[in-house]
């Protein structure tokens, strides 16, 4: 009996024990990873910041980026392992379509304001809609997206609800539609 | 080359000169934060576009990287511009500023 319960009692220590260290290993991985990523975006950075490649600039750059990277990596990578390679490429399929939302919405507002009876034009006014979006950072991506659009500004965002004040009915009509679905496919996925 | 610069700079300072029309000509504090944060949107990038573009004539590393510098301030205004936008909105909303509408005198 005595000896069973130590077997159990070593096996249970023995498997804690080996997962914790499989457990650190991933997350010292992560780390890792995130420090190395941090490190290359902030070189690139001063890269284009500076523009001088003679070895005393170059390597005081070096150790500027190694040190932000060792100290600060875990405020641009949150600890978790996240997908921040697919946010990125998602992202950058989203923005010409962004850019060519905002030249519409921009025409549109050009219009209105050159318009001799604007008055009659315009009818401001705020409304609600809720969204299916998960994750904070596409939430945060859609109301940026809203604000920059001329026409609409997000308000608040409360839970799932957004605040939008429109300035034209037409542009209250169009949201949320197209491009929180848009938004959706860049962002939101696992 | 000099052309395509023109006509970015010349959309850019259209798109300006919309926006201060707008805040002249709109009847209220949030429809006039329509006109002054957006047009920038547009038209801030488009001056910026036209200006990182003039430098890149003569084609060379330096000034790819001033160019690409140059290209930086417009990621920075979409940034800041719709946060900022967004702030004064809110903030006014809470402060109890009344929307005009439909069939109110402009102020």
């Amino acid at each position: 009996m005595w000896l069973f319960c130590s077997y159990l009692l070593l096996y249970c220590i023995e498997r804690h024990t080996y997962t914790d260290i499989q457990h650190f290993y991933k997350l010292g991985l992560l780390l890792m990873k995130a420090k190395i990523a941090t490190f290359t975006i902030m070189l690139i950075f001063w890269v284009i910041m500076s523009g001088m490649f003679d070895a005393f600039h170059f390597s005081l750059g070096v150790l500027c980026c190694m040190l932000v990277a060792y100290i600060s990596s875990d405020l641009l990578f949150l600890d978790k392992g996240q997908p921040w390679l697919r946010e990125l490429a998602g992202m950058l399929l989203y923005l010409p379509y962004l850019f060519w939302q905002i030249v519409i919405a921009n025409l549109q507002v050009a219009y209105i304001a050159l318009h001799p009876r604007m008055l009659d034009k315009i009818d401001p006014h705020l409304f609600r809609f809720d969204s299916s979006l998960k994750r904070p950072i596409s939430k945060v991506a859609l109301a940026q997206s809203i604000t920059l659009t001329p026409g609409t500004i997000t308000v608040n965002i409360h839970d799932n609800q957004f605040a939008v004040y429109a300035l034209t009915k037409e542009a209250a009509e169009a949201l949320p539609g197209e491009m929180e679905r848009r938004v959706a496919k860049a962002l939101e996925f696992e | 080359m000099t052309i395509v610069v023109s006509i970015f700079i010349l959309g850019g300072l259209f798109f300006f000169a919309i926006g201060v029309l707008g805040i002249l000509r709109f009847p209220d504090f949030y429809s006039r934060l329509h006109a002054a944060g957006k047009s920038d949107s547009l038209a801030a990038v488009l001056v910026i576009a036209g200006v990182a573009l003039y430098n890149l004539q003569d084609l060379s590393l330096d000034n790819l990287l001033v160019s690409l510098k140059i290209m930086l301030i417009a990621v920075f205004i979409y940034v800041a511009s719709p946060t900022a936008t967004h702030a004064l909105t809110k903030t006014a909303l809470i402060l109890g500023f009344e929307p005009w509408e439909k069939g109110n005198k402009r102020r």
